[in-house]
């Protein structure tokens, strides 16, 4: 009976894996065919490469401007990951710890702005930022990236302020803190578990981001990684060999931060869905 | 702490919620009140002339066939790609939610794809169908991939079905795992000890005390499909003859190839209407059959 068991749960393990082999094949393939040549990628797509060379790699990183792009998303990711996290925090704060008409308004104003989608926005944004003459820059995109960001960062901290008890920072008010110090010393600190969440979510969301930069950043030397994807896809679109080595290319920066950080990924989204 | 908001403590309010509520005034509040507006204009880009129409913009909605179709695909999209992907998602959580050995790696495994934006994704796709799908199809005289997917209107919408959900499946499995966990265990053993087997177990009990996840994992489902936009323009570009451009593509190539902002917009607000109407009465329907555990 127990030796049955073990079998089924054998077989049962087994299969999944030769399930997720099956789902990850593209990756594989991809990933095959970046090392051999265009003419070995036409004639036999599914063999395995006969050398490892990376020629394609070092034609793929020339020819869009890998290391640009790369700079660009990890400037823009970077900056709006930690302003979003930390200007929500400290709206979170405001709006659990102070109940003012106002901030009641607000509140309900982001989440109401949750379920809203970027389409219905994005005409009149290019259309009012085109006006102001406030497109192409970094600046204006770190803006609207903190924008759009900031409604479901406060959601989520005002959940977890709510349950933090007030008398910490009384005694601190007692001891004549300003509130603004009275946050950073002793509420921030203890916002560590939501900041790993929100750092994931935002992350994952910015650094992939495509149709918000492609209607901001117009000039070249501001593309951010799926930009260039795009631009070097567009331009040589025959030459599939490295084609697939930039696609590997963009996604390793990702996948080196989800092999350090996958169980708080795993974590970041489940608590970011059902918030 | 309860102290009204008086000029003393207004500097509290402008530090604390000044730059994040400033940012979102600018962003979210503004463009939105400006885009309902110009719904109803019929501003135009090069003069930068503006003036009232009513609900002309609205009227070209409804009448432009292109549109309708476009939004009528999408909403076939839609469905399939919910569908596919949910099912799936439900069904490996359900194999990864047994403490059995490996799990973890499993579950890192099947959310890979998530690590990758929709432009990426669309590439990767594209080479698969555009080659290695006809090489397969050349070499062993499958009729199926003869030729590429993405030439052929019908099998292109399949190809943008597949690849959407590939990378919704790892996410919603997350989503679905957390509600699996959520499900009490006495009650599965005494299931167990009745003698429910297997299948009775999932309809009667697993499903009705995991319908909070359900509800979750259709909603992002609906609202990441209905805008997708990057897979569309990565994978098949709109193409064959434009066939198979989603509602946002068709969106973005209205307003900002041929300047129609208005029009534009106001399919927008047509999109978003029905995102919201198909959101709510989904979450409407599937709270009515929720459970306490």
């Amino acid at each position: 009976m127990n030796a049955n068991r073990r079998i089924l749960s054998g077989l049962r393990t087994g299969f999944l894996y030769l399930l997720l082999f099956a789902f990850l094949t593209p990756f594989l393939l991809i990933i095959m065919n970046s090392f051999k040549t265009t003419q070995q990628f036409f004639e036999s797509p599914l063999s395995l490469p006969t050398t490892i060379n990376f020629k394609n790699y070092a034609s793929a990183f020339d020819n869009m401007d890998f290391m640009q792009g790369f700079m660009n998303s990890l400037i823009i990711t970077g900056i709006s990951v930690t302003i979003i996290i930390i200007f929500s925090a400290m709206t979170g704060y405001l709006f659990v710890r102070y109940k003012w008409k106002v901030n009641s308004i607000f509140f309900f104003l982001m989440l109401a702005s949750m379920a809203l989608p970027f389409q219905v926005l994005m005409i009149p944004m290019v259309m009012l930022y085109g006006n102001m003459g406030l497109l192409n820059t970094k600046l204006t995109l770190l803006f609207m990236y903190l924008g759009f960001g900031v409604p479901f960062g406060v959601f989520t901290f005002h959940g977890f302020i709510k349950g933090i008890p007030y008398e910490l920072e009384e005694s601190a008010f007692i001891e004549g803190s300003s509130t603004l110090r009275t946050f950073f010393s002793i509420v921030l600190p203890l916002l560590k578990p939501v900041f790993v969440t929100l750092l994931v979510l935002d992350v994952l969301w910015i650094w992939n981001d495509y149709l918000l930069p492609s209607l901001v950043l117009l000039s070249p030397d501001q593309k951010t990684l799926p930009l260039s994807t795009y631009t070097f896809f567009s331009s040589y679109s025959v030459d599939y060999a490295p084609l697939m080595a930039g696609l590997i290319m963009t996604i390793i920066p990702v996948l080196i931060i989800y092999l350090f950080l996958q169980k708080q990924i795993i974590k970041g989204i489940t608590e970011g869905a059902l918030k | 702490m309860n102290k009204k908001l008086s000029l003393k403590n207004a500097g509290t309010f402008l530090v604390f919620g000044g730059p994040s509520i400033f940012a979102f005034a600018a962003v979210v509040i503004i463009p939105f009140i400006v885009g309902l507006y110009l719904t109803f204009t019929n501003w135009d880009v090069r003069t930068g002339d503006s003036s009232l129409i009513g609900f002309t913009n609205y009227l070209e909605v409804f009448r432009d066939k292109v549109f309708l179709q476009q939004l009528w695909f999408t909403l076939k999209y839609v469905f399939f790609t919910v569908v596919i992907a949910n099912v799936f998602a439900f069904f490996i959580a359900l194999a990864l939610t047994r403490g059995g050995r490996g799990e973890q790696w499993l579950r890192t495994g099947f959310f890979t794809p998530n690590l990758v934006g929709g432009i990426v994704l669309g590439y990767l796709w594209q080479t698969l169908f555009s080659q290695v799908l006809p090489y397969l199809g050349a070499k062993y005289g499958w009729e199926l991939f003869q030729t590429s997917w993405l030439t052929n209107t019908g099998t292109a919408f399949w190809a943008l079905i597949i690849a959407t959900a590939w990378q919704l499946v790892g996410y919603l499995m997350i989503i679905y795992i957390a509600g699996f966990t959520g499900v009490p265990n006495d009650v599965l053993e005494a299931a167990s000890i009745d003698g429910a087997g297997r299948t009775s177990v999932i309809r009667r009990i697993i499903l009705p005390l995991t319908v909070p996840a359900i509800v979750i994992c259709i909603f992002i489902s609906l609202s990441r499909s209905f805008l997708t936009y990057d897979i569309n323009l990565a994978l098949t570009k709109g193409g064959p003859f434009n066939s198979t451009e989603l509602a946002t593509y068709h969106i973005v190539q209205k307003a900002f190839l041929s300047n129609q902002y208005g029009v534009g917009q106001a399919e927008a607000v047509v999109l978003f209407a029905v995102v919201a109407i198909i959101a709510l009465t989904q979450s409407y329907l599937l709270k009515k059959l929720e459970v306490e555990s």
